[in-house]
């Protein structure tokens, strides 16, 4: 296991310096300036003030010593500085992780064990009433704009029936308490699950499809099981495998939906920090979010081949 | 062509997929045509009017005749998923011809690209672009659109070429003197044709979510020209005394998105009764 297991961490750190790689060229292959674009309307800036701007942001020097120069600030943690708030990138990040992750994990709980047990439902009456309703509100749900659903939600849940706050979360550990936390975290949390649980059940479905009808299953039955040992001892437990696959093909759905979440519900998380960077043009702030969202994604992949690793020996070859 | 249609018809999600991408073109076409200008704004001071006869599904807080608006958002969205996933499946599919038929170190290069890009979230790609290039007219966030999408298909192809590349059919093209364009294009990318055009219905439902999220972050299509997004985000500030603003936009993309889906579903089971 553990060649295999360094084998496959390099491969992560390679392939998050290449993405790196490909968004700083996305950022220079730009048509125009980034001084010239963060001026705006103050194109008549004074020369020295453009020159200012440009040797702030690396940009008088030469790509690859832009490049090298970035890396070299990678490794040292530092992600450069954020044009709008003139504040480290990695500590306005580091701010916003804490809700961001409460979400996530919050909506990552929900999905794999719901979902899954959904999938399951499913599998085992396949082709019968509760399947096909089942996959038409699994289609359904990968069809849903998360931010209309989050408006629905809050329309109905927050400004009608006024049962939840549908805003103005503003600090994990402000003195409303855990109670004040919780309250804040259902209509988010919710609309994400629901916007991203059918991906999780169409891949369970098929998952436990094929492991129901594996030899084994026939010896099971065959021995005289219940149909509750076979689903739930047999069968479920050989489709867990293909499940964490999922969680490397998930993860990048549920970043996106985050992002738009957050923003309907004023979440103080990393997606809406992104997307209000990339409004004020601040670059610098944005790359370093796109970063952390394609480690997060290389990490939940990570996880999910080191999980299927040790659940079948087979795979570390 | 017909088979295939009649094929997709026996299911029932190929037929609920044909008709909702039906009725989603059917409005997308003629919509424009029959009801009034999406911008004409009408009377300011009687703010947002209700469905009725005069405005079918009502109006916006600047009076703006919702039916015409999600008609004319409709047709933005389905022009930006269909020309996207367009590119996407021609970069990745010829990314994926090269790939296959290639081998070795051209393989193992495109491969580690197409892994690198799998792994950045498309839309902070998009929120990249978007933050850093001067103006990203339409044409621009098309393009970007569709290239970020370039790695799914690049592996299918990829696959199905590797799978064919040995076929007895590709070395008697290839004995005959088949110049390498001609055993490309006329006898790998055929075979590889279902699962790209499979996976190409299903990516313009996301390509159109994408989109309908820039807009709804202020971000994507521009105003005046309507897209469902920014109608959904405009009627924000009224959903409480004007739900209907973003509640019809919204169907609008359940709609078209949910069709593109059922239809990419269909398609499967039609092309390869396999996956059934």
């Amino acid at each position: 296991m553990r060649p295999w297991l360094l084998r496959r961490l390099a491969q992560t750190a390679a392939t998050l310096l290449l993405a790196l790689v490909l968004l700083f060229l996305l950022v220079r292959l730009a048509p125009g300036d980034p001084v010239a674009t963060m001026l705006g309307e103050d194109r008549a800036a004074a020369p020295e003030e453009v020159a200012r701007l440009r040797a702030q942001l690396g940009l008088d020097r030469p790509l690859p010593a832009q490049f090298a120069g970035y890396v070299a600030g990678l490794a040292r943690g530092d992600l450069g500085t954020s044009i709008r708030y003139q504040r480290p990138v990695r500590e306005l990040l580091a701010s916003r992780l804490g809700p961001t992750l409460l979400l996530g994990g919050t909506v990552l709980l929900v999905n794999f064990t719901v979902g899954t047990w959904l999938g399951v439902v499913q599998a085992t009456r396949r082709g019968r009433a509760a399947d096909r309703w089942l996959s038409a509100a699994a289609v359904t749900s990968y069809a849903m704009p998360s931010f209309w659903l989050g408006l629905a939600l809050a329309w109905l849940v927050g400004l009608r029936w006024r049962l939840l706050p549908v805003g103005g979360f503003t600090d994990p550990l402000g003195e409303g308490g855990a109670a004040d936390v919780a309250r804040h975290l259902v209509l988010p949390a919710l609309t994400l699950s629901l916007a991203s649980i059918g991906a999780v059940m169409r891949q369970q479905r098929s998952a436990a499809i094929e492991a129901l009808g594996a030899p084994f299953i026939v010896t099971a039955r065959a021995k005289g099981l219940g149909e509750r040992a076979v689903t739930w001892r047999h069968a479920w437990r050989s489709a867990l495998g293909p499940m964490l696959t999922l969680l490397g093909l998930w993860l990048p759905l549920v970043v996106t939906g985050a992002v738009f979440v957050e923003a309907v519900f004023a979440w103080p998380g990393i997606g809406q920090l992104a997307a209000q960077a990339a409004a004020a043009r601040d670059y610098p702030l944005v790359l370093g979010a796109s970063l952390l969202a394609a480690a997060a994604v290389l990490v939940g992949s990570l996880v999910a081949d080191v999980g299927q690793a040790l659940l079948d020996p087979r795979v570390r070859a | 062509m017909t088979s295939l249609l009649a094929a997709l018809w026996r299911t029932r999600d190929g037929r609920a997929g044909l008709v909702l991408l039906g009725v989603a073109l059917a409005v997308a076409a003629a919509g424009p045509a029959l009801l009034p200008d999406p911008r004409a704004m009408g009377d300011l001071a009687a703010g947002a009017q209700p469905p009725g006869a005069a405005h079918w599904l009502g109006t916006d807080q600047l009076s703006r005749d919702v039916a015409a608006r999600v008609a004319g958002g409709m047709r933005v969205s389905l022009l930006i998923g269909v020309l996207s996933v367009a590119i996407a499946a021609l970069a990745g599919g010829a990314a994926g011809l090269v790939a296959g038929y290639a081998g070795g170190a051209t393989d193992a290069v495109l491969m580690r690209l197409a892994d690198t890009t799998m792994v950045v979230p498309r839309l902070f790609i998009l929120l990249l672009v978007l933050a850093a290039w001067d103006r990203v007219p339409l044409a621009a966030l098309v393009l970007v659109l569709g290239l970020s999408g370039w790695a799914a298909p690049a592996r299918l192809v990829r696959a199905e070429v590797l799978r064919l590349r040995g076929a007895e059919f590709v070395a008697a093209a290839r004995a005959l003197g088949a110049p390498l364009g001609r055993i490309l294009l006329r006898h790998l990318l055929p075979n590889a044709a279902g699962p790209l055009i499979v996976a190409a219905s299903l990516g313009v439902g996301d390509v159109i979510l994408l989109e309908a999220g820039l807009s709804f972050l202020g971000l994507g299509v521009r105003p005046p020209t309507p897209s469902l997004g920014g109608m959904i985000l405009d009627a924000r500030e009224v959903l409480a005394t004007a739900p209907w603003a973003s509640l019809f936009p919204g169907l609008a993309l359940v709609a078209i998105v949910l069709g593109t889906t059922l239809l990419g579903d269909a398609l499967r089971t039609a092309l390869d009764p396999r996956e059934a």
